[in-house]
């Protein structure tokens, strides 16, 4: 699967890798990213 | 996963059609596979929007080597690598198949 020209959802989780982070990563790849988000379960 | 970000979630992928995939960050194999329930199966809590709402979207994680690979490896390390020493890819990555391979 490739990831150049998906539209990719960073679905993270604070006590694991954050959105954000998976965000920059995922726009090294040259995927767009259309929404970037970050769990936290308390 | 929050009711919030559900509604999102489909928004998103209803606005952006089949070229829509999700890319993971749990920490253990049992966060993973909820959430990669939901986004693919739907709900199984039965309780937010996409309960009964097969999104069927393609599912990953940030750990596995088929997207690693594709990430610039300075940015990998620098965003990614210190957690992933205290994670358990083989076991998240068995929850991910569950949840892809699921009904």
């Amino acid at each position: 699967m490739e990831l150049k020209g998906k539209k990719v959802i960073a679905l993270g989780e604070r006590d694991g890798i954050p959105g954000t982070s998976i965000a920059d990563c995922m726009k090294t790849a040259g995927a767009d990213v259309v929404l970037t988000l970050t769990q936290c379960y308390v | 996963m929050d009711l919030e970000d559900q509604s999102l979630i489909q928004r998103i992928a209803e606005e952006h059609g089949s070229d829509t995939i999700v890319v993971l960050g749990q920490p253990d194999a049992d966060s993973a596979e909820i959430t990669a329930e939901t986004v693919h199966n739907g709900d199984p809590t039965w309780v937010g929007p996409l309960a009964g709402v097969p999104l069927g979207l393609p599912v990953y994680h940030i750990l596995e080597d088929e997207i690693k690979g594709q990430i610039d490896a300075d940015m990998y390390e620098n965003e990614v690598g210190l957690m992933a020493l205290t994670m358990d890819k083989e076991q998240i990555v068995e929850g991910l198949d569950r949840a892809r391979n699921g009904p």
